[in-house]
């Protein structure tokens, strides 16, 4: 009896779990180095933030109390534009992405001296970190012509920029493919098993033989973690957003909760929800959100709201990411964070490399699992 | 293009891209404008090619207009009303000229 | 800051006949309709359109009055004008219903049970040069007759399948109307396989009315059967149509091109506030899950007429006083002093369904017109074609909401109204499932676009007295 016939990526170097723009960026990064990939995802209604996320590339205010997260966001916002070039080269998808720095507005001097001082704290512990420079209204008012007279200043850290979100998710995609990978979907993973020469991955998709494995599954990991032997103990964290219909350019500059896409549609978003799994929308926060998008900029009073959605952040305990490589199942790493996009330049250069060479790097230690173990496990 | 069986009770003055038209009181403003002679009510987002009343009920949305300043209104569901005004050939709406004060 | 108890969405046969039902029975109702007036689109124009009080569009419209009649004079209160954003089921079972109510202005209305009616719309007809001016539906142009007695002038071509497309020239040609030609497009086969349910569409009052009718518009009309594939040409606005047939390609020369390609439920709401859904193949469409008072698997959620699946307006109004009989027993524990009443209702919606599934099978649309050719812009709104799709699906999205992630298809302002089933239809086409296992792209609130201000609006939850 002749054997079944082989699909394509059912024996690879690495199989990747997840395909968001987490899982994305390593498996482009991965391919990138020479390595076969097979990216394992599921179905058509995952719970997918790459499709529900804001497309900000951040570092303002990113790190507060880690030092170690600062300068990791500010790494990757500055090896953007070249990853940027680097993906827009491969798959001649204009990304949209801009660096030209952005802005968080404020409606109270309280609120613009608590911003303020928080990110003097940071900037004074002498890591290399993100500058800022303080805004009054008029400052405000020369980079933002539409904003409304509420506002009575902000913030501005120029390493701030934006990309469209979607067709970085898309690109990703193409990039990957580009060099090979092998995306597929409907493969939702129901056991990881350790063989002599690496993992059996089994699930919808059949089995998947893999030398390496990487978990860059979002709320998935903390499922999938275990089967490591590594302890992700993510959740959810709903974030609304609301996005407008498509309108003539009047934003130069993206905030960190309002933006206008290169196609003119203007997102806008700002909540941090702890609802378990609900991806809905309620009218009260939306509300909110709106109203307070009102007041930083009146005109967006007149706009047309095409639609609106709840999106799961990935969140840890103390909502920093997790880096980390098994000890009890050697090959197998696990990726997981809730700012996929800013963090997309690092994990397809730094991290994907480290998962290939297996260098583990002491930038990824301060992210190791090991600090949520007396964290009992999700749900 | 279109014209109009039933002789109208009442006639009302709009301004379309300027200029006034008498139409029927209590119309439909898509179809005042289809009786005007305006087939293209704006433009498309991306391509920027004309489109005008499709489903005449509301689910389209290619029959956007500003009306009395207000940008992309479904002219399908609005009735005209005397002294409306109504500017045509809108891609993409700038909301700095519709804020009211 | 009492809630209502029933709150419906939607002024057509359904939500009028439940309103009067509901009010009869002796609960607060309030109706809510895009509208300016009680009718929805069947009845559109009943109170102050143009054929008002007269039988010049036949008597099943004239019916519309009279219903308009009885609600005006239930004491309902309504809001017309008022375009819902979305129905959310609170921790209590209750429901917060927010609707835009006019410029800058939105209101949330509390309600114990909903009763969504929300109708139909036509199901998109995607051909080349479909976006351009002159191109419109077969609805739009009898919403146009109802309303405000507009007929097309000069070379008018209807094309498609289905039978509003029949009625309408009729309803032209009993006007007067010329019609240069009628593209029929409905595949040969369906006669075939539509004669296994002849027996049902004879003892339906469409044996009588659809005789009539086709004797109508085939008497006044040129009828060309069997077209393969139509196209609006035109540089700004529409300037002729080209249709095949086998080997025959022709041009002709028109202003108004009217399309169609029959009727499926609006579920934009439905969908948004969670109710499941199935796929109807006869039908193709998808179609809310509802048990036989048209409640859903949201309890407290009712469904009534075309909304939950294509039956006419008579079906719908019988849909709409069984789901006010399944309110008043849910609030009530009766379903009103007299159950011989909804034993009639329900003969009548049996009565009014007969013959239904004739008319599906005669005038399904072809498939290589719902999965159309690459270059045929399938979302309008966000200008995307069959092939970006077709390209997305190869490249490893199975669904539509991948594909819409991919593509932008569905992201507009119509919220994929008009590229919802087609997106379907083509991955289906491409990967070989069946629409069930695909589904729709997720639908969520706003159910129609309304303003920042509208949104912001709504932050004074609980206030019933906002719209008393």
């Amino acid at each position: 009896m002749s054997p079944a016939p082989e699909r394509p990526g059912n024996d690879c170097d690495v199989a990747v779990i997840g395909g968001g723009v987490v899982g994305l960026s390593l498996a482009y990064g991965l391919a990138k180095t020479g390595l076969t990939v097979t990216i394992l995802d599921e179905g058509d209604v995952a719970h997918r933030a790459s499709r529900g996320n804001f497309g900000l590339v951040w570092v303002q205010g990113k790190g507060l109390d880690n030092p170690d997260y600062a300068s990791w966001s500010l790494a990757s916002a500055r090896a953007w534009p070249v990853f940027a070039d680097e993906i827009e080269a491969a798959t001649e998808t204009p990304l949209s992405y801009e660096q030209r720095g952005g802005l968080m507005a404020s409606l109270t001097e309280q609120d613009l001296d608590a911003r303020c001082n928080d990110l003097r704290r940071l900037h004074n512990r002498g890591r290399d970190c993100a500058d800022f420079e303080r805004l009054d209204a008029g400052g405000m008012k020369r980079l933002l012509p539409a904003i409304g007279p509420d506002v009575v200043g902000g913030t501005f850290c120029p390493h701030d920029g934006h990309v469209n979100a979607l067709r970085l998710f898309n690109a990703l995609h193409a990039a990957a493919a580009s060099l090979g990978a092998i995306y597929r979907p409907n493969a939702t993973v129901e056991a990881i098993n350790c063989r002599l020469d690496g993992f059996s991955i089994t699930g919808a998709a059949g089995e998947i033989r893999a030398g390496k494995v990487v978990l860059a599954a979002g709320l998935g990991n903390a499922r999938l973690g275990p089967m490591v032997g590594i302890h992700a103990p993510v959740r959810p964290q709903r974030g609304q957003i609301l996005v407008t219909e498509k309108l003539a350019h009047f934003l130069d500059y993206p905030l960190g909760t309002i933006r206008q896409t290169d196609e003119g549609g203007v997102m806008i978003g700002d909540s941090k929800e702890e609802v378990g799994f609900d991806n809905g929308t309620r009218h009260d926060v939306l509300a909110g959100i709106a109203a307070n998008a009102i007041r930083i900029f009146p005109l967006l009073a007149q706009a047309q709201v095409v639609r609106s959605w709840g999106a799961l952040r990935v969140m840890t305990p103390d909502g920093y990411p997790i880096y980390d490589r098994s000890v009890t199942h050697p090959g197998a790493y696990l990726v997981t964070c809730h700012s996929g996009v800013t963090l997309a330049a690092v994990h397809a250069s730094h991290v994907a490399g480290m998962i290939a060479s297996g260098d583990w790097l002491p930038d990824l230690t301060p992210f190791a699992a090991g600090r949520f173990a007396d964290v009992p496990p999700p749900g | 293009m279109f014209r109009r069986l039933v002789e109208p009770a009442g006639h009302v003055t709009v301004t379309i891209d300027g200029r006034p038209f008498s139409v029927a009181a209590g119309e439909t403003l898509s179809t005042a404008m289809l009786l005007a002679g305006f087939a293209g009510l704006r433009r498309s987002a991306r391509l920027g090619r004309e489109r005008g009343p499709f489903c005449g009920m509301g689910v389209c949305f290619d029959c956007l207009v500003t009306i009395d300043g207000a940008a992309n209104r479904q002219a399908c569901l609005v009735r005209v009303r005397d002294g409306m005004a109504v500017q045509t050939g809108t891609r993409l709406a700038a909301l700095a000229d519709t804020v009211p004060e | 800051m009492m809630p209502f108890d029933l709150v419906i969405v939607g002024a057509g046969p359904a939500g009028l006949r439940a309103a009067v039902e509901a009010a009869a029975g002796g609960l607060s109702v309030m109706l809510v309709d895009e509208g300016r007036e009680p009718g929805g689109q069947i009845y559109r124009g009943s109170e102050s359109g143009a054929f008002a009080g007269t039988a010049k569009l036949g008597p099943d419209y004239a019916a519309g009055a009279v219903l308009a009649a009885a609600f005006r004079a239930s004491g309902v209160q309504a809001l017309f004008g008022a375009t819902v954003i979305q129905i959310e089921r609170e921790a209590d079972g209750s429901f917060c219903v927010s609707v835009a109510t006019g410029h800058d202005k939105a209101v949330v209305i509390r309600a114990k049970v909903v009763i969504a009616a929300t109708g139909a719309q036509e199901r998109p007809f995607p051909i080349d040069g479909w976006t351009l001016p002159g191109v419109m539906t077969a609805g739009a142009a009898q919403t146009m007759l109802k309303a405000d007695g507009v007929v097309p002038d000069g070379p008018v071509v209807l094309a498609g399948t289905g039978p509003l497309l029949y009625l309408l020239a009729a309803q032209y040609a009993a006007l007067g109307v010329a019609i240069d030609t009628l593209l029929d497009t409905a595949a040969p086969g369906n006669w075939r396989r539509a004669l296994r349910h002849v027996p049902g569409f004879l003892a339906s009052r469409y044996a009588f009315k659809g005789l009539g009718l086709l004797c109508k518009a085939l008497a006044a009309t040129r009828i060309i059967r069997g077209v393969e594939a139509v196209a609006a040409i035109g540089d700004t606005r529409l300037s002729a149509v080209a249709y095949r047939k086998g080997a025959t390609e022709r041009t002709i020369p028109a202003h108004v091109l009217l399309l169609h390609h029959g009727v499926v439920p609006q579920i934009n709401l439905t969908w948004s506030a969670g109710a499941q859904h199935r796929w109807n193949a006869a039908r193709l469409a998808f179609e809310p899950v509802r048990d036989a008072s048209g409640q859903t698997d949201v309890p407290g959620l009712f469904i009534a007429g075309d909304s939950g699946g294509i039956g006419g307006a008579q079906a719908a109004e019988a849909e709409g006083a069984l789901a006010a009989f399944g309110v008043l027993r849910m609030l009530r524990g009766t379903a009103g002093d007299d159950d011989r009443t909804e034993r009639q209702w329900r003969r009548r919606l049996a009565v009014s369904l007969r013959g239904r599934a004739f008319l599906d099978a005669l005038y399904a649309p072809r498939q290589s017109h719902l999965s159309p050719p690459d270059d045929v812009i399938v979302c309008r709104c966000e200008e995307v074609t069959a092939g970006d799709i077709r390209k997305a699906v190869r490249r490893g999205a199975m669904g539509p909401n991948q594909v819409k992630a991919f593509t932008r298809a569905g992201m507009g302002p119509c919220q994929s109204r008009m590229c919802g089933l087609t997106t379907v239809a083509i991955i289906a086409a491409e990967t070989g499932q069946s629409p069930s296992d695909i589904g729709h792209m997720r639908l969520r609130a706003p159910v129609k676009p309304v303003t920042v201000a509208q949104i912001a609006s709504l932050s004074d939850t609980g206030e019933r007295s906002a719209v008393d």
